[in-house]
C-alpha cells in the first residue's frame, strides 16, 4: 500500500499550494485514492485513529489494493470543524482527485462535507456517522454508511430496557443534537416511565450534581449517550458515588476508546451495537487478532466499521472490474455488499444505512488483563431502520 | 429538590471550586506580580495530568506519581520560563498572548505524539475509595472530600506564604507596583520565576489531583483556562483571596445552576424544553454572572491595584 | 509623499495578488476555496483591527458577530428567503444591533476586563446558537443554496464569488481607512493614547467608542454572511471562543497599527496552517514556535516586515 502522505507525496503537493500548475500536471495514475477522513485534533482525537487504523488494516489484509487497484490513502484531520472539514474535503477532490471519500466519526462533520462531495459525483462512505438526516428523505444515491442509523442504537437499549422489565429510568444525555436523537430513539422502544431527563454542556468536566439527583431519584435504570471523554467522566464518577448497583444502561459511552480509561470502573455496564469484539466468526477473530498485534489496543466499533468499509470498496471495485467511472455500476456493485463482514451478515437498505442485528453488550475483563465490550444477547434481528421508509431512492 | 440534595450539590460546587482555585491563584499571580497574560497555564495543568497518570503507571501508584509528577512539572515550567516567558514580560499583552497561544499549540501537539489519542486512567488511591455516608440516604466520595480538603490546605497554606513571610511581602508589593519593588534593590528577575514555578506546579498539582475523577484527555486544559480566566477576573486581578472567593462562587454557580436551572425553567414553559432551555442557559450561567459582575465592579470583587 | 506610496504599496501589492491568483495558478477549486475563507475571515480580521487599533478595544468575542451573520442567512433560509437585498441587510443590521447591545455594557470596562467581558458575551451567543434546535443546533445546518443577487444565482460561480468576497474585503478596508482618517477616528484615536485628555477637551469617548464598536460588529456580520456562502455550511463552531482568539492572533500576527496587517496575518494563518497541515501530522509541532518566533523578532507584526528589513539593511 502507498500511503500518500506525510512526508511523502503530500511535502510535494505542499510545495504544490505555491507552484500549482506543476501539480495538474501530474499524470492520473492507475489506481485508487481515498480521503479518509478521521478528527486527529482534541479530546476526540482517540476515536478518529481507531477508525484509521481499521480502515488500513483493512487495505493491509487486502494487499494494499482494493478491488485490485493500488491504493493510495489521503489523510483528512477534520478537526473536528465544520468548515475546516469542508475546506480540506473540496482539497482532497480537486487537488488530490480521490476517487471515494471514506471515514467520518461525527455527524456534524458528515453534514458539512455531504454536499461537496456527492455534488460532485463522488461516493462517500460514512463508517461511523449515521445522522437520520441522510436515511430518510434526505438519503443520497451517492452515500452509504457502514455503520448504523443513530436512532437505532438507541432504540435498542430502549428495547432492551423493556425486555428487562425495567420501569423507571432516568435518562441523561448531553445537551446537544446528537443527546437529543438518543433521548428520542430510547423512547420509541422503552414505554415505562422516564424518571427524569437531564441535559448537561458538551464540555461537561464533573457530573456530581447529576449523580447526586440519580441517587435522590433511586430509578431501575440509568440510560445515558456520553461519547468520548464525557463517558470516561461519567463512568469514573458514577463507579466512586457508590451507584453502580443501578444498572449503567449506555450507548458509545463504554466502548473499546474509553475502556483503557475506565477499566475496572465500567465492569458490568451494558451498552448496545451491532459488532462486539468477541463475535464468533472467522472474518473477526482475524481481524482482532491481527488489530491488536499491530496497535496493541482492543478495537472497538469505529476500527471494525472502518474495516468493513474497507471491504465493502474492494467488493464493489472487484465487481466493476476497475472501472471507476461508471458511476451506475459502481453504485449496483456497492449496494450489493458482497463482501464478508466482521459482523457476520451485512445487507443494505434501501437507503443505503444496513439492515442488520443489534447486540445488547456487556463490559468484561479478559485473562489477558485488558477490556472490552461481549456479546449478552441479540435484542433486534435485521433491523431496518426507522427513516427508510421516507427514502425515495427505488 | 430536597435540601440533602442542595448540600451535596453545593458540596460538590465547592470541591470543584477548590479545583478551579488551584489553576487560577497560579495565573492570577503571574498575571498581578508580572503583569503577563499567560494562555498555557491551561497546557501546565494538562502537563500536570499526563505526567501524573505516566508516573502512576510507571510506579504503581497514586501516590508516587504525585510526588514525581510535582516537581517535574515544576521544571517544565521554569524551562518555558527560561527558553519563552522571560523575554514576553516588557511586551504587551497582545504580544504575550500570541506568543502564549503559540506555546499552547506546541505542547497540545506535543504531549499528543507523546502520549498518543486516547485519555489515560489514573488509579484512584487505596486510601480514599469508597463514600461516607454524610446523611442517611447521601453517599459522598472520600476522593471527593480529600480533594476538596488539598484545595482548602492549599489556599491556607498560599495565605500564609503571601501574608506572612517576606517573599509574600515582595508578590504583593510587587502586584501593586513592580517597578518600585525592582527600584528597591529586589532582583525582581528571580522573584519572577518563583512566582511562575510556582504558579506552573499548582496548576500540574490540580491536574494530578483531577486524573483520577477526570478524564486525561487531549484538550483538557482549554476549559479550565477559560473557566481560570474567569475566576481571576471576578476575583480581581492579582488578588489571590479574590481568586479564592471567586473560584468558589463559579464552581457553586456551574455545579447548582446546572440542577437548579431546569427546574426553575419548569416554572415558566412545558418540560421539555425547559429542560433543554434550562441547560443551555445553565451553560451561559457563569459568564452571565461575570459580565454582571464586571457591569457593576468593572475591576473585579477584590481589585488589587488602586486608582 | 514617498513614504505614503511606500506605505501602501504592500496592501496594494497583496489585493493584486488576490485578485489575479485564479489566473495564476490557483484556479481551481480547492485553492479558490481556501483563498475565499482567508479573503472573509481577513474582512472580520480587518473589522476587529479596526476597533483594536483605532480604539484599543481587544474583543475576544469577535466571532460572535461573524455567527449572527452566519446564523441570518441561516434563519432567512429556512423561512425560505435567500435573495441578497434582503440578507445582507438584516446580516449586517442583526451582527451591528448585538455588537452596539453588547458593547453598551462591554465599552465600560477596558483591558483585560474588556477581553473578558466579550468572551462573555461571545460564550452567550454560542451557546444560544448551540441550542437552536429548529436550526441544527450543535450539528449546524446545510445551506442547499447560496444567496440569490437580484433573483439570479451569480454567487454560485467560483470565479464571481472569488471576486465578491476581493470587493468587500477591499470595501471595508476602505471604510475603515477612511473612518480612522476622519475626525471620528481621530476621536478614537486619541482616546486610546489617552482617554483622560480626550475629556479634558470635552468629548465624552464612550459614543464614539460604540459606534466603532457597532460598525465593527457590522462589517464581522457581512463576513459572516459571506463565510456561510462559501462553506454552504453554518455551525455554532463559527462562535467558538477558539474562532474569536483566532481573529485576534491573525491581527497580532499581522501587526496591530495597520489595517492592512490583519488581512497579511490573516492569509498567513490560513495559507501557513494549510501548507504545514500537509507537511506532517504534527504541524502544529511548527506553527507554534513560529508564532514565538513572530512575536519575538517581528515587532511591528508581519505589516512592519518590509520597514523592518529595510531598516536593517539601512542600518547595516
Amino acid at each position: 500500500m502507498m500511503t500518500i502522505g506525510r512526508r511523502g507525496v503530500l511535502g510535494g503537493v505542499a510545495a504544490g499550494v505555491l507552484a500549482m500548475p506543476a501539480i495538474r500536471a501530474r499524470a492520473q495514475q492507475q489506481g485508487v485514492k481515498i480521503g479518509l477522513v478521521a478528527v486527529q485534533t482534541g479530546p476526540q482525537a482517540a476515536l478518529g485513529t481507531q477508525l484509521r487504523d481499521g480502515f488500513l488494516l483493512g487495505v493491509k489484509h487486502l494487499d494494499g489494493k482494493l478491488g485490485g487497484l493500488a491504493v493510495q490513502v489521503v489523510d483528512i484531520d477534520d478537526e473536528l470543524r465544520p468548515e475546516v472539514a469542508v475546506t480540506k474535503t473540496r482539497a482532497a477532490l480537486e487537488r488530490d482527485k480521490v476517487d471515494f471519500v471514506v471515514g467520518v466519526v461525527f455527524s456534524n462533520i458528515l453534514q458539512a462535507i455531504m454536499r461537496p462531495v456527492t455534488e460532485t459525483n463522488t461516493f462517500l462512505i460514512s463508517t461511523n456517522a449515521g445522522p437520520s438526516t441522510f436515511a430518510g428523505r434526505g438519503c443520497n444515491p451517492f452515500f452509504f454508511t457502514t455503520s448504523y442509523n443513530n436512532d437505532q442504537v438507541h432504540s435498542v437499549m430502549g428495547q432492551a430496557a423493556q425486555d428487562e422489565g425495567y420501569k423507571r429510568v432516568f435518562i441523561m444525555v448531553p445537551n446537544y443534537q446528537a443527546g437529543r436523537d438518543a433521548v428520542h430513539g430510547f423512547k420509541s422502544r422503552f414505554k415505562g416511565e422516564v424518571v427524569d431527563e437531564v441535559y448537561v454542556p458538551l464540555n461537561q468536566l464533573d457530573f456530581s450534581a447529576e449523580l447526586a439527583r440519580i441517587a435522590a431519584a433511586k430509578p431501575d435504570a440509568l440510560f445515558t449517550f456520553m461519547p468520548g471523554g464525557l463517558g470516561v467522566n461519567l463512568v469514573r464518577q458514577y463507579r466512586q458515588a457508590g451507584l453502580a448497583n443501578i444498572p449503567f444502561l449506555s450507548t458509545f459511552t463504554v466502548d473499546e476508546a474509553t475502556l483503557p480509561a475506565q477499566q475496572d470502573a465500567a465492569l458490568g455496564f451494558f451498552s448496545a451495537a451491532p459488532w462486539a469484539p468477541n463475535m464468533d466468526n472467522e472474518q473477526n477473530r482475524r481481524f482482532v487478532r491481527d488489530f491488536e498485534a499491530a496497535h496493541n489496543y482492543v478495537p472497538g466499533s469505529y476500527a471494525a466499521q472502518a474495516y468493513d468499509g474497507a471491504m465493502l470498496l474492494d467488493s464493489a471495485i472487484r465487481r466493476v472490474k476497475g472501472n471507476l467511472a461508471d458511476k451506475q455500476a459502481l453504485r449496483a456493485a456497492l449496494e450489493a455488499a458482497d463482501f464478508r463482514s466482521v459482523r457476520g451478515n451485512f445487507k443494505f437498505g434501501t437507503n443505503h444505512y444496513p439492515v442488520q442485528d443489534f447486540w445488547l453488550c456487556k463490559v468484561a475483563k479478559r485473562p489477558d488483563g485488558k477490556f472490552q465490550t461481549e456479546t449478552v444477547r441479540k435484542v433486534l434481528e435485521n433491523n431496518v431502520d426507522p427513516f427508510a421508509a421516507e427514502c425515495r431512492l427505488r | 429538590m430536597s435540601t440533602q440534595l442542595l448540600l451535596v450539590q453545593a458540596l460538590n460546587g465547592l470541591q470543584f471550586g477548590v479545583l478551579l482555585f488551584l489553576v487560577a491563584a497560579g495565573l492570577t499571580l503571574v498575571f498581578g506580580v508580572m503583569d503577563f497574560i499567560n494562555l498555557a497555564h491551561g497546557v501546565q495543568y494538562m502537563l500536570g495530568a499526563y505526567l501524573g497518570a505516566s508516573f502512576a503507571a510507571w510506579t504503581g501508584g497514586f501516590w508516587a506519581g504525585l510526588v514525581l509528577a510535582l516537581p517535574v512539572a515544576l521544571a517544565c515550567g521554569l524551562v518555558l520560563e527560561v527558553l519563552v516567558f522571560r523575554h514576553l514580560y516588557d511586551r504587551d499583552h497582545l504580544s504575550q498572548v500570541l506568543a502564549t497561544f503559540g506555546v499552547i499549540l506546541f505542547l497540545n501537539q506535543a504531549l499528543r505524539a507523546i502520549w498518543g489519542t486516547a485519555p489515560l486512567q489514573v488509579p484512584m488511591p487505596e486510601l480514599l475509595t469508597g463514600g461516607i455516608t454524610l446523611m442517611p440516604g447521601l453517599q459522598y466520595p472520600v476522593y471527593r472530600l480529600a480533594i476538596l480538603g488539598a484545595g482548602l490546605a492549599t489556599a491556607g497554606l498560599l495565605w500564609l506564604l503571601v501574608e506572612r513571610t517576606r517573599v509574600g511581602a515582595l508578590v504583593r508589593a510587587g502586584a501593586t507596583n513592580a517597578p518600585m519593588v525592582a527600584a528597591l534593590g529586589v532582583d525582581i528577575r528571580r522573584l519572577f520565576m518563583l512566582v511562575f514555578g510556582f504558579g506552573a506546579m499548582l496548576a500540574g498539582f490540580a491536574g494530578v489531583m483531577a486524573a483520577p475523577i477526570l478524564s486525561v484527555e487531549p484538550g483538557m486544559g482549554d476549559t479550565v483556562l477559560i473557566l481560570a480566566f474567569v475566576v481571576i477576573v471576578i476575583g480581581g486581578i492579582g488578588s489571590v483571596r479574590g481568586a479564592f472567593l471567586a473560584a468558589l462562587l463559579v464552581g457553586l454557580i456551574e455545579t447548582l445552576g446546572r440542577s437548579l436551572m431546569p427546574d426553575l425553567m419548569r416554572l415558566f414553559l412545558a418540560p421539555s424544553p425547559a429542560r433543554q432551555a434550562g441547560a443551555a442557559i445553565a451553560s451561559m450561567l457563569v459568564y452571565i454572572a461575570m459580565a454582571a459582575i464586571l457591569a457593576v465592579r468593572p475591576q473585579g470583587l477584590f481589585p488589587v491595584r488602586t486608582g | 509623499m514617498r513614504t505614503r506610496i511606500r506605505e501602501s504599496a504592500l496592501p496594494l501589492l497583496v489585493l493584486a495578488l488576490l485578485a489575479a491568483a485564479p489566473f495564476l495558478g490557483f484556479g481551481e477549486g480547492w485553492a479558490m476555496t481556501l483563498l475565499a475563507r482567508a479573503m472573509i475571515l481577513a474582512m472580520a480580521a480587518v473589522s476587529l483591527s479596526f476597533i483594536l487599533g483605532g480604539a484599543g478595544l481587544i474583543s475576544l468575542g469577535h466571532a460572535a458577530m461573524l455567527g449572527f451573520g452566519a446564523y441570518a442567512v441561516v434563519i432567512l433560509d429556512d423561512a425560505g428567503i435567500t435573495e441578497a437585498a434582503v440578507v445582507v441587510p438584516v446580516a449586517v443590521a442583526a451582527a451591528a444591533s448585538f455588537a452596539l447591545l453588547t458593547g453598551a455594557v462591554a465599552i465600560r470596562t477596558s483591558g483585560v476586563h474588556f477581553i473578558m467581558i466579550t468572551l462573555a458575551f461571545g460564550q452567550m451567543a454560542f451557546f444560544t446558537a448551540a441550542s437552536l434546535a429548529g436550526y441544527g443546533g450543535d450539528d449546524g445546518y446545510t445551506l442547499y443554496s447560496r444567496t440569490s443577487l437580484g433573483g439570479t444565482r451569480w454567487l454560485e460561480d467560483r470565479l464571481v464569488f472569488h471576486y465578491a468576497c476581493l470587493g468587500l474585503l477591499v470595501l471595508s478596508l476602505l471604510l475603515c481607512r477612511m473612518l480612522l482618517a476622519s475626525r471620528f477616528g481621530r476621536v478614537l484615536r486619541a482616546a486610546k493614547e489617552s482617554s483622560l485628555r480626550v475629556r479634558a477637551v470635552g468629548f465624552d469617548p464612550y459614543p464614539y467608542r460604540l459606534v466603532a464598536y457597532g460598525i465593527a460588529g457590522g462589517i464581522a456580520g457581512l463576513a459572516g454572511v459571506m463565510l456561510a456562502n462559501a462553506t454552504e455550511f453554518v455551525a455554532p463552531s463559527y462562535i467558538a471562543w477558539q474562532r474569536s482568539g483566532d481573529l485576534l492572533f491573525m491581527v497580532i500576527l499581522g501587526g496591530v497599527g495597520s489595517l492592512h496587517g490583519a488581512v497579511l496575518g490573516a492569509l498567513a494563518f490560513v495559507l501557513v496552517e494549510e501548507w504545514l497541515g500537509h507537511i506532517t501530522e504534527h504541524w502544529r509541532l511548527i506553527f507554534g514556535p513560529l508564532l514565538i518566533l513572530a512575536v519575538l523578532f517581528l515587532r511591528g507584526g508581519l505589516a512592519g516586515l518590509p520597514a523592518q528589513l529595510l531598516g536593517a539593511r539601512n542600518r547595516g
